[in-house]
């Protein structure tokens, strides 16, 4: 079975972190992922840069689009693509292609990426 | 990270949005600052007895509203006291708290207490150095040491700016759109400033004071979570970003200035560039261009590129040439002017900065460019005395001691044989 693993925390705690600090968290994510990495169980990895980055899209008589994060707390998460696109105009417009049925689809930018050791 | 720093990084990060609540129910900057205070001192001690709150800022706002209603009871009996419903049992009213803390309340509340920060008698440093003990919650002497004053000295100029700005009348019911928007302008211009303190002191040694930096950009980046769909509030978080990445670069193991130029590229923040891009291509979606997303731009011009020979200078002055439409501004010509001194050389950029020599008779940096250009065209003796009047008007000692590098440049190409020892 695969599992995704969503990471949670306050943003605004994280934002207020050192650079040691945030290094010091990170490296422990890193080695755990080397581990995993090594007995090619770990699938892609992403860190996401903060909400201020994201937008949001949603179908409306036009394309809506939002500046900010998926903020409603009655809907759930999902899913989720990984796309690589060159600007975030080509980014709305690709995943606007998945809006249906009255989904959201939030587009934000990845800070780190680890593809991973390929797992099936 | 052991308990004490978690909690200390959690009470930072709720500062704002406590003490702005707290503000709002009080109306007294003493009193909420006070009550937070007071708050962060039982979170202290019951944090790590009980776990961490389910939402910390929360948690604060209600204990530190409850310490103030106590204290205001004990110490009069005229006053008029909140129903007692609000100060009840804590648990039970902390999820009926934080429906009520939605985020229109939240977000004007942060804005109006950076806003008391700006007031407008307040001169640029102590607007500057009230939003950082009330809104960031720095100590008056970590204030006092990134602004190389006494501690004494800037408890008075904390004391006095926060009197003046407590008998200013700031309204406290929820702002119209038009008071919004001027207010989110207002605290932007602040944050700007913040930045540029910590950027380039306007004295003393430390010539780059990165803390101040980095609680301009957490304080920007809280401005543009409040006001997510402001293009200048998202053009001025990617220029903080873009000139911020360079900080590791910009001194030399002595504290010189290393200029943009000569710079070691691979240790920019690339992180922050990222960043920085990503905001500014979200803030260009609206089509409607400021000042911040033309400044950021130019410094993302500088950024984008791998090599410093491959900079587009042309871009850079048709930049700067729209800046100056935007926000006409004699610094602002005199950077155009770096950039015609690069496309169309430095005879073209001198004429170019003449007009500015009695605007800018004061500016460090008028005299630093205006020797660069005579310098190049070899007028030695003339760059030799614009030199002269940079040093006298620098801030800082890397200020002056880059300057002085240029003089010594100067002095070794006026005399070929020596420079051809050195280079021995």
């Amino acid at each position: 079975m695969l599992y995704a693993v969503f990471c949670y925390h306050s943003e605004a705690m994280v934002n207020a972190w050192s650079k040691e600090k945030d290094d010091a968290v990170m490296a422990k994510h890193g080695a755990l992922m080397q581990k995993l990495a090594a007995q090619g169980k770990l699938g892609p990895v992403a860190r996401l840069m903060p909400t201020t980055t994201a937008t949001t899209i949603k179908e409306g008589r036009d394309l809506v689009v939002l500046d900010g994060p998926f903020a409603e707390t009655k809907e759930q998460l999902l899913g989720f693509y990984v796309i690589d696109c060159e600007t975030l105009e080509e980014a709305i417009q690709t995943a606007r292609g998945w809006l249906s049925d009255g989904n959201s689809l939030e587009i934000r930018p990845v800070k780190m990426f680890e593809p991973g050791s390929g797992v099936k | 990270m052991n308990e004490i720093a978690w909690i200390d990084a959690a009470l930072t990060s709720a500062r704002p949005q406590a003490v702005a609540a707290l503000l709002r129910y009080f109306r007294n900057l003493d009193t909420a600052e006070e009550a937070f205070q007071e708050a962060c001192l039982r979170a202290l001690q019951k944090w790590p007895v009980n776990g961490p709150p389910r939402d910390p800022t929360a948690w604060l706002i209600m204990v530190g509203r409850n310490f103030a209603v106590d204290e205001a009871r004990r110490n009069s009996k005229s006053t008029s006291l909140p129903p007692d419903e609000l100060i009840s049992d804590l648990d039970d009213q902390q999820s009926a708290l934080v429906e009520r803390l939605d985020s229109s309340h939240y977000r004007d509340d942060v804005l109006r207490l950076l806003f008391i920060c700006c007031h407008p008698e307040l001169p640029a440093t102590q607007q500057i150095a009230l939003a950082l003990r009330i809104v960031s919650g720095l100590s008056v002497t970590e204030i006092a040491r990134a602004f190389l004053v006494s501690e004494s000295a800037m408890e008075q100029r904390i004391t006095r700016a926060k009197r003046r700005v407590t008998s200013a009348q700031v309204a406290f019911e929820a702002p119209g759109a038009v008071e919004r928007a001027e207010r989110v302008g207002t605290v932007a211009a602040m944050l700007y400033l913040l930045f540029n303190e910590g950027y380039a002191a306007s004295g003393g040694d430390s010539h780059v004071r990165l803390p101040l930096c980095d609680e301009a950009i957490r304080l920007t980046r809280l401005l543009v979570g409040l006001f997510p769909a402001e293009p200048e509030i998202m053009g001025l978080l990617a220029l903080l970003l873009f000139q911020h990445a360079r900080a590791a670069a910009r001194l030399d193991e002595d504290g010189q200035i290393i200029l943009l130029e000569q710079q070691d590229r691979s240790r920019w923040n690339r992180d922050m560039i990222a960043e920085g891009f990503a905001m500014l291509d979200k803030a260009f979606r609206h089509q409607r261009p400021g000042a911040y997303q033309l400044q950021a731009a130019i410094a993302a011009e500088h950024v984008r590129i791998a090599r410093a020979e491959d900079t587009d200078w042309e871009e850079i002055e048709r930049l700067y040439s729209v800046l100056e439409l935007v926000q006409p501004s004699p610094i602002v010509t005199l950077n155009r002017a770096v950039a015609v001194s690069k496309t169309q050389g430095a005879a073209t950029a001198l004429v170019m900065i003449e007009p500015l020599a009695t605007p800018l008779a004061g500016y460090f940096n008028f005299f630093g460019l205006k020797g660069a250009l005579l310098a190049e065209l070899g007028r030695v003796e003339e760059a030799r005395t614009a030199f002269d009047q940079a040093i006298a008007l620098a801030k800082t000692a890397a200020e002056a001691a880059h300057i002085r590098m240029h003089l010594d440049r100067l002095t070794a190409s006026s005399h070929p044989a020596r420079t051809a020892a050195i280079k021995k």
